[in-house]
Parts: structure tokens; C-alpha cells; sequence
């Protein structure tokens, strides 16, 4: 069916001059930037003035105005280049972005979106070292005083938190209990540089290497009552409702990895030769290459699908878990055959393989691991309801 | 300053050309088109003049009607007007250039910018004649531009070293490598070029002046001839490095 099939034409012009932009500016630097696990911030502004921060946020906040299909599409071409530049964008937009322009108050609105679709960074802190598939497990504490709320706890693995140009992140905390005991959560608006609140990047990861990965600390850290988002109690709906969109986004990282590693693959098997033919026509190698292509099809028509289910308005909840789990998984197998098809040159890190290899883990594990979509999508076609 | 930019439309440079059913044409099924690479740092060009200057930008493209999505390009990377020049047939230089001349009478340009060459037909020839049927100065092959009033300076790589050319306002100036470095249209320009209106106005007919009357691929066909490091092969090898690939 083709790379832009039931794509408009501003689509498919949004495509070419986003991987335009991903080859000539991303690609050149992308070795050294994972060689030495650094954070470009040459790159990001340049995201920045292509309008890549503020994807689908309307014009009156500086956004770009992107249909859910576009967003989805600039992910996909970035993610074809380099994993660690898709991930500033896609967490940015759905997980730093999205719950402020969902949930937020027009004064929160008008106070940080305008900045976030020009260049800063947001954050979405959700995962605690207790607490990531078992989300409910979250331990940091909010406790009002007066007019303010007092926050402690921590947070970890979370992307664009700690850079230089990030202006704060989403805090996920427990305010108290609901009649029956559950907890109640609520979601707080903390800005980098609050007192009693730390931001530390995190080192040693094996992929996303320059993508900003940072660990959060709230120590008697106060914000006032207007730094909630939306209403005290309503904060796991709102994480809940906010991963339902961003796992789309980790699903179109999956698919350009899948493009990136196959591109790479196809193109290395057609001119590597052994025993005097290439080994593109050994039909091991050209099933494995076969089987990559039905998944990219399969994959982009349903991403694309539910993309404008979600633009239509519709709940998705199972669909995006189901995108999520596909293209990660065909991520993994696509860099699996790649690195399979270079042989011992798909280990070295003088070729993408070996990078793609690495990046695309990190799929089956954030925003939701492989097993938590499944339960996701089991729950949802009514498995448990016996 | 009212500056004339003039893009065409051409095979993207990653295809693979086939040559079409009647010989003379390529075969267009499934071949992805793109503003020529040379119009785009005479549409730069265009846009750095007005930055500074005031003005508007128009750009024209004579071409099918399938070329709204070049000029929709230039649109989103900032030009002001397009018009498209609509026809189906095939067309030579002369023919774009003779239409360019005649909305270049109505818009009384400052200035027309042009990619040096198309790299389809690569006739280089559409400046010359641009220059010929306005009468006016056209530098061809520019690396750099610069404008002060009414004076043009521009520069030329030539063989070894740079030649400087003076000139004056209106003129042609036709695009290298190197004079710029275009921008990339920003999305939310891509999501509003669609809503920008193209002029399209109907050709001028005028008979070609050259027409195409064959089309082949080159054959791939290696002499293959094999030399190996005996003394007459050294010689051989010398002698048609010299004489055959004129290397050296
Ligand atoms: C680079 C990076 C960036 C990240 N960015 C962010 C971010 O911006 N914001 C944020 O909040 N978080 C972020 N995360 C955190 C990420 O979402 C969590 O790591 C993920 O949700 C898994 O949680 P965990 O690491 O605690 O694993 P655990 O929840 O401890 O899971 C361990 C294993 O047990 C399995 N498992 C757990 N529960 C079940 C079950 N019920 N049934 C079957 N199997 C189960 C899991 O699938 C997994 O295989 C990021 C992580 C990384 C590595």
C-alpha cells in the first residue's frame, strides 16, 4: 500500500520535509550524540523552530496544529533516524504537553503552552522506584497547608525532566482517601527550580542515549493550590487518559524503528554478497525481510486508523494499547533481523543495526510494558468478567 | 521589492527513470516529483531578499496541474503568491520561458530568481532566453548575491577562482549550489499552504523549438576489460588511464 496511502497531500508533504529534516540535521550527529550520552540542545531548538514541540497544540498557544496522524507521522520519521530525538518530541507533546492542554485551567494554559510549543520542556512524572506497572503503588505524598500543598516523595525514569531548558514536570500524588479506602490522587504543576524539589539526570542507559531521563525528589517542596491540574482527585483519570494517547506515540516510534532497521536491512542485503550471490535471495533472509514489511503495513494502516479515531473523538483505550504492543514487538523484531542480516557488522556500533538493536527495548518496557498491554486489552474484551 | 521566483517540477533524484511507452517521454507512474534543487535556494534567495527589503514573493511554475503540490511548497516555506501556468503538454524551454516573460510583463518584477538548471531536461536554458525576451541583464550560476539599491553584485565560481559581476535591478539571477542554505517549511506553514489560493492562468501557445525525439537508457555494459601488474599491463594501464578516462 505504500508509505502515504489515504494521506493528504499536507501530510505527505509533512512527511518528506520531516525526514528531510531527520537526515540532514539528526543523522550526521546521531553517533556521537549516543557515543557520549548527551542531550542536544542544538537539535531541540531546531525541533523547536520546526514546530515539532507544540505538534497538535492550536495556533493561540504557538502550536502547529497537527491532526493526530501528522503528530503521529512527525514521531515516526524521527524515530526512522533516531530513537532519542523521537522521544524529546513524543514525551514532550503527549506526556509533558498533553495533561496541561486536556486538563489544565486557561491560566495554566496561557502561562506555560505558549513557551512549551516554542522551545521548553515539560515532564510527565508518574513512575516512582515503587511504582511503574503498579501504578496505584504511588507513595509521594501531597498534604495542603493553607493555601499551598506540601509534596514529598520521588520519581524515576522521567524523560525531559532535568534539562537546561525544562520548565517543570506533572507530579502524580497521593492526597488523601476516598470513602472505601482507595486512594485518592491528584496531579500537581511543579516548576524546575521550586524549592525543596530536585531534578537529576540519570546516566548509563543502554538506549534513548540522548534523550533526557531523569529522577525527581520532593522534599518539603510547597506549590501553591493553583499548580493543581484540573480538580484535587482527579489525577489518575488523568494519567490514565493521557497514556491512552501517548502510547501512540511510543507505537509510531516502533513503526519508524521497524522502517529505519528494514530501510537499512533490505538496502545492506541486496550488495553484501556470500558465496557469489547476494543474501537478499537466500529465501531465509528474504522471508525474514518479508515478514518485516507485512508488519510495517499492518502496523502504519492501524496507527493511522486509530489516530483518526482519537482526532473523530473516539475512546481508544484498548486500540492505542493494541498499536503500542504491534509496533514495539515488530520493533524488536525488525532490528533482530537486521542485526541478524549484517552479521558480525550488525554488533558494531560503526553501524545503525547495532543501535537500532538497543533502542527499540526501551518500547516493550515504557509507558506501559508488554504485559501491561496485554492486561489492558484482555480487560477490555472482557476476560476477567467471569 | 517584487521578486519573481520561478520553480519547477521535477523527478525526485532517488528515482529510477524508465523511459515511457512513446520513446520520447519518461514513464511518470509511481515516480515521486519535487521542486527542482536548484529553485529552492532561488526560492531562499526570494525570501532573504524580502526579509530584508519589504516586498512580496510570487512564484510561478509552468507545469501540469499536479505542480500546485511544488508551489504549495514553496508557499509553506514562506513565498507570498503562486500561479501556476496550466498545461498538459509536453513543453520546451522556450515555452516555460515565453510564459514566464508574459506574467513577468504584467508583474514588472525586481528581480527573477531561478534554480540554474532543472535537473530533469538539464537545458540550462530558460534564464538566457528569460533574458532575452524581457531585455534584461541575467547573471547565470550565482553563489552569492548581493543587492544594494539598484546594484547587483554576484558572484560566480569559475574554474579555480570567483568572478565578480555588476549589474542593476530588474534582472535575472539564476541559482548555485552554495548561494544559500533553504529553510525547511515549518509544519504549521505546511498545514496552511493548502488554504493559500494559486493564480492559475491558461498558456500562451507558442510552437517549441526543440522537441525531444528519443529517449535511452545508458547501457550498463562494462568494457571489462581485466589488467593485471605484468610490465605490458602496467603500460596498458597508464596508457588508458591517459588516453581513454583522461584521468591523467
Ligand atoms: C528511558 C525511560 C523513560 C521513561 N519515561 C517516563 C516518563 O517520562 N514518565 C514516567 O512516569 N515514566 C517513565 N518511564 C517509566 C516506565 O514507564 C516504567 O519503567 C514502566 O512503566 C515499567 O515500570 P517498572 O520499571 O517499575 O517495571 P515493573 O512494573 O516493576 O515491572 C517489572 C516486570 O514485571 C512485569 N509485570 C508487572 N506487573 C505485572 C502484571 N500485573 N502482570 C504481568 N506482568 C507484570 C512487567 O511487565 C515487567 O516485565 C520511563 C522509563 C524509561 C526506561
Amino acid at each position: 500500500m505504500g508509505l502515504n496511502s489515504g494521506l493528504t497531500e499536507e501530510q505527505i508533504t509533512l512527511r518528506e520535509t520531516v525526514r528531510r529534516f531527520a537526515e540532514e540535521v539528526i543523522r550526521p550527529k546521531v553517533k556521537e550524540l549516543d557515543e557520549k550520552e548527551e542531550f542536544s540542545y542544538d537539535i531541540t531548538r531546531q525541533m523547536a523552530e520546526m514546530g515539532f514541540l507544540g505538534a497538535f497544540l492550536p495556533e493561540e498557544y504557538g502550536g502547529s496544529s497537527l491532526d493526530y496522524v501528522s503528530y503521529i507521522i512527525v514521531v515516526e520519521e524521527l524515530a526512522r533516524i533516531d530513537g532519542s530525538q523521537a522521544a524529546t518530541v513524543a514525551a514532550h507533546n503527549s506526556l509533558g504537553i498533553g495533561p496541561l492542554y486536556y486538563f489544565g485551567n486557561s491560566e495554566q494554559k496561557k502561562k506555560y503552552l505558549p513557551e512549551l510549543a516554542s522551545g521548553k520542556l515539560w515532564g510527565f512524572g508518574l513512575t516512582e522506584p515503587e511504582a511503574g506497572s503498579d501504578a496505584g503503588n504511588t507513595k509521594t505524598k501531597a498534604v495542603r497547608d493553607g493555601n499551598d500543598w506540601i509534596l514529598n516523595g520521588s520519581k524515576i525514569f522521567i524523560t525531559n525532566a532535568s534539562t537546561d531548558i525544562t520548565l517543570g514536570s506533572t507530579i502524580l500524588a497521593v492526597t488523601g482517601e476516598k470513602e472505601g479506602g482507595k486512594k485518592e490522587f491528584t496531579c500537581f504543576l511543579v516548576e524546575n527550580g521550586t524549592k525543596g524539589y530536585t531534578a537529576k539526570k540519570m546516566t548509563g542507559k543502554m538506549m534513548w542515549r540522548s534523550s533526557n531521563t531523569s529522577e525527581l525528589v520532593l522534599e518539603d517542596c510547597r506549590v501553591p493550590s493553583e499548580n493543581i491540574l484540573g480538580k484535587v482527585g482527579d489525577g489518575f483519570k488523568q494519567m490514565l487518559a493521557t497514556l491512552d494517547n501517548g502510547r501512540l506515540s511510543i507505537a509510531a516510534m516502533g513503526l519508524g524503528l521497524a522502517q529505519g532497521a528494514f530501510d537499512y536491512a533490505l538496502k545492506y542485503s541486496k550488495e553484501r554478497k556470500t558465496f557469489g550471490h547476494p543474501i537478499s535471495t537466500y529465501q531465509i533472509n528474504a522471508f525474514k525481510l518479508a515478514d518485516v514489511d507485512m508488519g510495517i503495513e499492518l502496523a502504519r494502516n492501524y496507527l493511522y486508523e486509530i489516530c483518526r479515531r482519537l482526532d473523530r473523538g473516539e475512546k481508544i483505550t484498548k486500540e492505542s494499547a493494541i498499536c503500542k504492543l504491534y509496533c514495539s514487538e515488530l520493533a524488536h523484531m525488525a532490528a533482530n533481523h537486521c542485526v541478524q542480516l549484517l552479521g558480525g557488522y550488525g554488533l558494531m556500533k560503526e553501524y545503525d543495526a547495532e543501535r537500532y538493536y538497543r533502542d527499540q527495548k526501551l518500547l516493550e518496557i515504557g509507558e506501559g510494558t508488554s504485559e501491561i498491554q496485554r492486561l489492558v486489552i484482555s480487560r477490555a474484551i472482557g476476560c476477567y468478567d467471569v | 521589492m517584487n521578486i519573481l521566483v520561478c520553480i519547477s517540477r521535477v523527478p525526485d533524484t532517488t528515482t529510477r527513470i524508465l523511459v515511457g511507452g512513446d520513446g520520447v517521454s519518461i514513464d511518470t507512474q509511481g515516480v515521486k516529483f519535487i521542486v527542482n534543487p536548484y529553485d529552492e535556494y532561488a526560492i531562499e534567495e526570494g525570501l532573504r531578499l524580502r526579509e530584508k527589503n519589504g516586498g512580496t514573493v510570487t512564484a510561478i511554475c509552468v507545469g501540469p496541474d499536479a505542480a500546485k503540490e511544488q508551489l504549495r511548497t514553496a508557499l509553506a516555506m514562506g513565498v507570498d503568491k503562486a500561479v501556476l501556468v496550466k498545461t498538459d503538454k509536453y513543453f520546451d524551454s522556450y515555452f516555460a520561458a515565453k510564459n514566464i516573460a508574459e506574467v513577468s510583463k504584467e508583474m514588472k518584477p525586481d528581480i527573477i530568481l531561478l534554480g540554474r538548471q532543472s535537473i530533469d531536461f538539464d537545458s540550462f536554458q530558460v534564464p538566457s532566453y528569460l533574458a532575452e525576451l524581457l531585455e534584461l541583464p541575467s547573471v547565470s550560476v550565482v553563489s552569492k548575491l548581493t543587492i544594494e539599491g539598484n546594484k547587483v553584485i554576484a558572484e560566480r565560481d569559475v574554474e579555480g577562482g570567483k568572478e565578480i559581476l555588476e549589474t542593476e535591478l530588474p534582472c535575472i539571477i539564476s541559482a548555485q549550489k552554495g548561494l544559500n542554505e533553504p529553510r525547511y517549511p515549518k509544519l504549521p506553514d505546511i498545514m496552511k499552504a493548502k488554504s493559500k489560493p494559486i493564480e492559475e492562468k491558461q498558456p500562451v501557445e507558442v510552437e517549441p523549438k526543440v522537441s525531444v525525439i528519443g529517449m535511452e537508457i545508458p547501457s550498463r555494459k562494462r568494457i571489462g576489460k581485466i589488467l593485471a601488474d605484468t610490465d605490458a599491463d602496467i603500460e596498458e594501464i597508464v596508457k588508458s588511464l591517459h588516453e581513454e578516462a583522461k584521468i591523467i
